[in-house]
């Protein structure tokens, strides 16, 4: 997600497109983005810790950009 | 001097940036993103485009071509390095330059004729200026928004290294009016607007532009 302190045009387009039709009542939009990765065997602390690294480096930018990792099982597709 | 230009799968602005790169009395040496060689060059352009389709945030994919961590090392080393428009974005990703770029305030790409003014001529890229000289040339980014926290700004516009600010109007809702800044060194500079596209009668709005390629030479010379 951009930092609270950065500008977000994006999340402010969509804050404008909201009213105009007809949803009313939103005081701000943020506009993120979200990776999903597959992970091969057991989410192990180390591998956690590596995908953190992954999110630092390449996936966010951490000058604007704050970021959370979430674990999910995998479901069955 | 041997000047390199990097050419990304995306880059737009690399052909000219030789050609400028020629026209400010250097030798233009195309380097190629995938290949980690700087075949000898003393100094380097990263120019303007969308590389890798601005996939992930502009700049972030390029950043990890082959041909970066070589200009990473030769910028540590202090060999000047120019980035243009994406360019500049790649060097704010790469952590060579404080802040980043973000989309236009106003949400529309921008394409005009802007005033600059000078606001550091110590570096190796702005040394032909003159000290708050004021210059027109063309700007065209539809990412071109500096941002840095509040302490990095008060940091970069304390030391100097603001390079260029916008005059007339803020084009893209940039802190500070800032068009350019420089690291710590002052040998990496990135630049929003487009010198490149400024350095010949012919086309765009003058040749106010050249400066950027001429300092080189000013600076060796000097």
């Amino acid at each position: 997600m951009p930092k609270p302190e950065i500008l977000d045009p994006q999340g402010k387009a969509v804050q404008g497109a909201l009213p105009r039709l007809g949803f009313t009542g939103v005081t701000d939009v943020r506009q993120g983005k979200r990776f999903e990765l597959e992970i091969e065997g057991e989410v192990t602390d180390t591998v956690l810790a590596e995908v953190e690294k992954m999110a630092e480096t390449l996936l966010s930018n951490p000058v604007i950009e704050n970021y959370t990792v979430l674990v999910e099982e995998s479901v069955e597709r | 001097m041997k000047v390199g230009v990097v050419t990304f799968p995306g880059s737009l602005d690399d052909v000219d940036a030789q050609r400028a790169v020629r026209i400010g009395g250097n030798e233009a040496v195309a380097l190629w993103h995938g290949d980690a060689d700087l075949k000898g060059v003393d100094a380097i352009v990263l120019p303007g485009g969308f590389s890798y389709g601005d996939y992930l945030r502009c700049g972030a994919i390029s950043r990890f071509a082959p041909v970066m961590d070589a200009v990473v090392e030769a910028a540590r080393a202090g060999m000047p390095v120019l980035g243009i428009c994406n360019g500049f974005q790649i060097l704010c990703e790469s952590h060579l330059l404080p802040g980043a770029l973000i989309r236009n305030d106003h949400r529309r790409f921008v394409c005009r004729d802007q005033l600059l003014r000078i606001e550091n001529n110590r570096t190796p890229w702005t040394a032909a200026y003159e000290q708050g000289q004021e210059v027109r040339i063309v700007l065209k980014n539809g990412e071109g928004g500096f941002v840095a926290d509040a302490e990095t700004v008060a940091r970069i516009e304390g030391e100097g290294q603001v390079v260029a600010r916008y005059l007339e109007v803020n084009p893209n809702g940039s802190v500070a009016d800032i068009a350019g800044v420089t690291n710590e060194r002052g040998n990496v500079v990135g630049l929003m607007p487009h010198p490149e596209h400024a350095v010949e009668e012919l086309t765009g709005c003058g040749t106010a532009g050249l400066g950027f390629f001429t300092s080189l030479a000013e600076r060796a010379f000097a």
